[in-house]
């Protein structure tokens, strides 16, 4: 039976200098499970677009810069199976399924192209989003790297 | 991100190395743009050898560069691009708006 083998939480301000460290950390802990420089990759991608997304979309309209938070959870459990989700308390998203579509975007103007959802998707096995408007959004990628049953012995 | 420019008759070069997300691009997008409206080169060359990361936010700046293009009745051609940055043009159909140049590609 699969267990959880390993997490960390953070809680990030939500400015896009921190993009990059958001992909580096998620992208370190990831590493434990030894992955392929191509999985790392895919990793980053898929955690740098949930991360972009709540800079650029969930607090465009949040004037208190203390409210800008990202909340980012990862995990692995026995079978490899590693798991990521990034939420804000932000806008919300009104039709979930509308803003998963392939280049469906609310800010071309900024040159966004819409294909953030569709490059997650792509990019881990498994996307699910949660959202209320005016309460925020959660994003949980999850992918299957390799069980590594001797990363911990016993039960700690 | 880094950038680094040259200028050669009607032709504008730019070599972009490093990360390139939302991040990089809200700096260089502006930097860019005045030298596409200060030179109005005929044909853009963006350089994406050195790319060690793209995302959307990389896609949606190689596409507004070449609308730029479009404005200006210039066109744009992408150099050498790395692997996941090709891969993400593809993804998003870019490769069939803009050419893609492999600079070991005698027929292009
Ligand atoms: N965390 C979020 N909070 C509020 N709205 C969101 C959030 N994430 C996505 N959205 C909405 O969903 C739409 C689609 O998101 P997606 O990431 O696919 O494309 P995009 O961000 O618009 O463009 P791109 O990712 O290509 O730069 C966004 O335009 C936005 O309206
Ligand atoms: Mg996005």
């Amino acid at each position: 039976m699969k267990k959880c083998q390993n997490y960390f939480k953070t809680i990030l301000y939500a400015s896009s200098v921190n993009e990059s460290y958001s992909r580096i950390i998620v992208s370190a802990f990831a590493s434990q499970l030894d992955p392929t420089v191509e999985e790392i990759a895919d990793i980053k991608t898929a955690v740098s677009e949930a991360v972009t997304n709540c800079i650029v979309h969930a607090y465009k309209n949040e004037t208190d810069e203390k409210k800008k938070k990202i909340y980012i959870e990862a995990s692995y459990d026995t079978d490899g199976i590693f798991t990521v989700s990034v939420k804000d308390r932000g806008c919300g998203i009104p039709d979930i399924k509308k803003a998963m579509e392939p280049l469906f975007t609310t800010d071309a103007a900024n040159e966004r192209s819409g294909m953030g959802f569709s490059i997650m998707e792509s990019f881990t096995d498994k996307l699910h989003v949660t959202s209320r408007e005016g309460v925020g959004t959660k994003v949980t990628m999850s992918k299957r790297l390799k069980p590594k049953k001797q990363l911990f012995g016993g039960n700690n | 991100m880094d950038l680094t420019v040259w200028n050669e008759k009607d032709k504008l070069f730019l070599r972009l190395s490093g990360e390139i997300d939302h991040h990089a691009v809200k700096d260089t997008r502006k930097e860019v743009d005045d030298l596409i409206a200060k030179n109005r080169p005929k044909t853009l060359i963006m350089d994406l050898s050195s790319i060690d990361f793209m995302d959307s936010s990389g896609l949606g700046f190689v596409l507004g560069r070449l609308r730029k293009m479009n404005d200006i009745k210039g066109n744009m051609l992408i150099l050498n691009p790395a692997k996941r940055a090709e891969e993400m043009l593809k993804m998003a159909g870019a490769d069939k708006l803009v050419k893609i140049m492999r600079s070991d590609d005698h027929s292009a």
